[in-house]
């Protein structure tokens, strides 16, 4: 007797399925009933794009009910779970193999979709065919391949000859199977930073459907104002916040557990997320000359249909192994329906766009390069130059394999080269830009406003100098990073001083309220400031990393900078889910006093003999003591060997990044008079509703 | 030619710095495509199979090249000492059609390991014994081949399809 799923797994499964295939259903009959001129149609439409959210969360709590329960007879449970996993990390293993996180991606999409439909339905009347239609052909597309190829809810069979196969339906002869265990998530991905990561990133991602979808739909309805711009500003900056989320949750991921104290490494997969980042940010800069210039009208729409391609050819290339990655799922079926939709998505998105090309001229020209406007366009182009530079790269081996027929790659050297000169002009211009004039440019102005921050961000490099350092990439970039985060902090204190001025109040309580009341517009400085912080960080790590290796015995020590590390035990001992876990235990000083005691630690699973090495970090300010306990003798013999790395400044990185993050969060909350302006708008739709039942 | 009742000029205004825009703009793209391409020319390597490699003999010397391979676990000799690593791997298909074809990258993984006659390739690599190193996982390698005829990797990123099929997660390491 085979043991086959239970009773209650066996509902939950084919409950969940059941409610896909309906959110399937209630999707594909939202695009023909949208597409009918008729109110009441539109309205079926509309809650027929919001009815999938509630399906597919009815299925997604069936899959997470399955995947806390240990159903290890449905092929998805099977591989990502196993018994021993605590409770968490099988709930959070929704997101941990391609079909399970397939279908999260539609369940967020359908979310995605659902909040449109509520919250921007009654403005934008004659966009919502369009947006309807583009947000369920795209859920269409996600739930079919899910549906289709990488059905999460795929039960196991045994044949009678013993071969075990994956499907919906029963093979003909075949038995249910349902082992007693699951083969459990790869140990590198329990780590909290892989719980968080996937899904903020996901959330980037989709969000910037919400855009596309009303860029596509004010194409298609010939509009040639900005409305949609509006409409869908604080969806941008939502969905952009959460990739940065992402992006930033991965380094700190590597960081910690692929044990070499990296925390990017120009991997094809980690471009794919970066390139619509990129694309996305251009376009949040721009995106403001249109909407107090009218101008770049093409170059909006074309940057919100670019970052949108990129995000499922980032999916694509994530997802279909054509690429060689840290991060590659399986080799899977769904390559070739991808790089179907991209096209099509592609084709149709630049023939609409040729089509209005006329409807969106600008309504101002360029005045002068160095002209606001004109800073803008070049920090654009900036940008898109960095695109071109990882579009490249990432794309190399697959162009010289179609010309040459011999593959060609090109590694973390080649993005450095091209990109680091790019984002040290993107830095400059961070500098420039809030100095210079809207319309107007004059160079002797600018240089006016400039020479002086100019001038105080170089004492800097200078100090830099004088305590020895020399290598004129870090002069330069100090430099810069000093220079912008001068040119921010005055705007911030400029923008006080004016308005305690005027308000007659004191310089703090006029600062939080400059801030609030310009959320966007310092919301932006502040994650300039997050940038800066970044840029420190990153110029510690990557120019003045130190490392060192070395096998000591009990009580011997090392040195590293002013840190000595000695050696003082090593312990090995079980832990409660089936790990062995070997300690060593090291006596920090610096400067002959003891600072701290650090562990880094290998655990070995023995059920799935994968050791994984842990580093023990000792952070302060000035930088990271990162110890790897990369080898030991056999009991008591007492010799190990730690690799020990000194980064310097890392921690501004990731400060930076939470700086960046508060930064997003102020300019994307609503501001007050929006506020009230929503509640009288849903003051001013309910009153009727209240007149008619009560005449009823 | 347009319907919308404001007067919308059909064509920009000729404007003086429309040039200027055009031209700096210009050059300032063509700056970005040299860099891109120059740096790409001068930073790329070759993706060999190691039979590939080998059958270039000695004028693969030298040469910085990308390669990969099956892992032989025997052959995994690792010197915490030092952090010296040495292992062996055998040549697997370079063509994605070609693993397909021949059941996945797991299937051609167990295949290399076990075919006496495959071609095989000593590495050598400095640094932490990566977490993902065992039998059978996909080694790729950057790094040249060396007079010895061993290869000199500089740097091994590895994958295990075999444990977890649902996705291929791998480990990098960097000198």
């Amino acid at each position: 007797m085979i043991a086959a799923l239970s009773l209650p797994h066996l509902l939950l499964a084919d409950f969940g399925l059941s409610a896909a295939l309906l959110a399937f259903c209630s999707a594909l009959y939202a695009i023909p009933a949208a597409l009918r001129k008729d109110a009441r149609w539109l309205a079926s439409a509309r809650n027929a794009a919001i009815a999938p959210f509630v399906l597919l969360t009815l299925a997604v709590a069936c899959l997470e009910g399955l995947l806390y329960s240990g159903a290890f007879g449905l092929q998805y449970v099977n591989a990502v779970t196993s018994r021993a996993m605590p409770w968490y990390l099988r709930l959070t293993a929704l997101w941990g193999g391609q079909a399970g996180s397939l279908f999260f991606w539609c369940w967020l999409l359908s979310g995605y979709s659902a909040l449109v439909m509520l919250r921007n339905w009654r403005r934008e009347r004659d966009l919502q065919p369009g947006v309807t239609i583009v947000l369920m052909v795209t859920l269409l597309f996600f739930l079919g391949l899910v549906i289709g190829l990488e059905n999460p809810f795929n039960k196991l069979w045994v044949a009678p000859g013993g071969s075990v196969s994956a499907g919906i339906l029963q093979p003909a002869g075949a038995l249910p199977f349902a082992p007693a265990d699951g083969r459990g998530l790869n140990p590198l991905l329990r780590h909290p930073g892989m719980i968080i990561h996937p899904p903020m990133l996901y959330l980037g991602f989709i969000g910037f459907v919400v855009p596309y979808a009303f860029a596509i739909a004010a194409l298609v309805a010939g509009r040639r104002d900005d409305a949609w711009i509006r409409v869908t500003r604080r969806w941008t900056l939502v969905a952009w916040m959460f990739l940065s989320l992402g992006l930033l949750l991965g380094g700190r991921w590597a960081y910690d557990v692929l044990g070499w104290g990296g925390y990017w490494g120009w991997d094809p997969v980690e471009i794919a997320a970066f390139m619509p980042w990129l694309t996305a940010t251009a376009f949040l800069h721009s995106v403001l000359i249109q909407e107090k210039r009218g101008m770049f009208k093409h170059w909006n729409m074309s940057l919100i249909i670019l970052t949108y391609a990129l995000v499922v050819l980032g999916t694509f290339l994530t997802r279909s192994g054509v690429l060689s990655s840290v991060h590659a799922f399986a080799q899977s079926a769904i390559g070739p329906w991808f790089f179907a939709f991209v096209a099509l998505m592609a084709c149709v998105s630049l023939g609409l766009l040729l089509k209005r090309w006329e409807l969106l001229r600008g309504d101002n020209a360029l005045d002068s390069w160095l002209s606001r406007e004109g800073l803008f366009l070049l920090n654009n182009l900036i940008f898109m130059g960095i695109v071109a530079a990882c579009l490249w790269g990432v794309m190399y081996p697959i162009i010289s394999e179609l010309f040459t027929g011999q593959k060609v790659t090109v590694g973390p050297p080649y993005y450095e080269r091209t990109t680091g000169p790019l984002f040290a002009a993107l830095l400059l211009l961070m500098g420039v830009a809030p100095l210079a004039a809207w319309r107007a440019g004059a160079a002797r102005r600018l240089g006016r406003a400039f020479w002086k921050p100019a001038l105080v961000a170089g004492l800097l490099p200078a100090g830099a100098l004088l305590s020895g350092i020399t290598q004129l990439a870090a002069l330069l970039g100090l430099w810069l990073a000093a220079l912008v985060a001068c040119v921010t902090l005055y705007e911030f204190y400029r923008g006080a001083q004016a308005r305690a001025r005027i308000t007659g109040s004191g310089f703090w309580p006029s600062f939080v309220q400059l801030v609030l009341r310009n959320r966007r517009r310092y919301g932006g400085f502040t994650i300039h400031l997050g940038v800066v912080l970044m840029a420190f960080g990153i110029i510690g790590i990557e120019l003045f990393q130190s490392e060192t290796q070395a096998t000591l015995a009990y009580g011997e020590q090392l040195s590293i900078g002013n840190y000595q590390l000695r050696y003082d035990s090593l312990v090995e001992f079980p832990a409660a889910d089936g790990r062995v876990i070997t300690r060593a235990t090291l006596n920090v000083n610096q400067n002959g006093r003891l600072v701290t005691q650090l562990f880094p630690r290998r655990d070995f699973f023995t059920d799935s003999q994968q050791p994984m090495t842990i580093p023990a970090i000792y952070s302060t300010l000035a930088g990271d003591l990162y110890v790897l306990l990369v080898g030991w003798e056999p009991a008591g013999a007492g010799g190990a060997t730690f690799k020990v790395y000194v980064n310097p400044l890392v921690n501004w990185l990731w400060a930076g990044g939470l700086v960046f993050i508060i930064g997003t969060l102020v300019a994307t909350w609503p501001e007050r008079h929006e506020l009230q302006t929503a509640a009288e708008r849903a003051r001013a739709l309910h009153l009727p509703a209240r007149s008619v039942t009560g005449g009823v | 030619m347009t319907t919308t009742p404001e007067a919308i000029p059909t064509a920009t205004p000729p404007h003086p710095a429309r040039m200027r825009f055009l031209v700096g703009g210009g050059l300032l793209l063509a700056a970005i495509v040299y860099l891109i391409l120059t740096t790409a020319a001068g930073s790329s390597t070759y993706y060999y199979t190691i039979a590939e490699l080998r059958a270039r003999g000695g004028s693969a010397v030298g040469e910085p090249v990308r390669i990969s391979g099956a892992v032989l676990g025997d052959s995994i000799v690792y010197d915490a000492n030092t952090l010296e690593l040495r292992f062996t791997t055998v040549n697997i298909p370079g063509e994605q059609s070609e693993i397909d074809a021949r059941g996945g990258l797991a299937a051609v993984l167990h295949a290399a390991t076990t075919d006496p006659r495959a071609v095989q390739l000593p590495v050598v690599y400095h640094g932490p014994r990566p977490d993902l190193l065992r039998h059978e996982a996909q080694a790729i390698l950057t790094g040249q081949l060396g007079a010895d005829g061993v290869f000199h990797a500089d740097e091994l990123l590895l994958k295990c399809p075999t444990r977890y099929e649902q996705q291929l997660p791998q480990q990098s390491a960097a000198r």
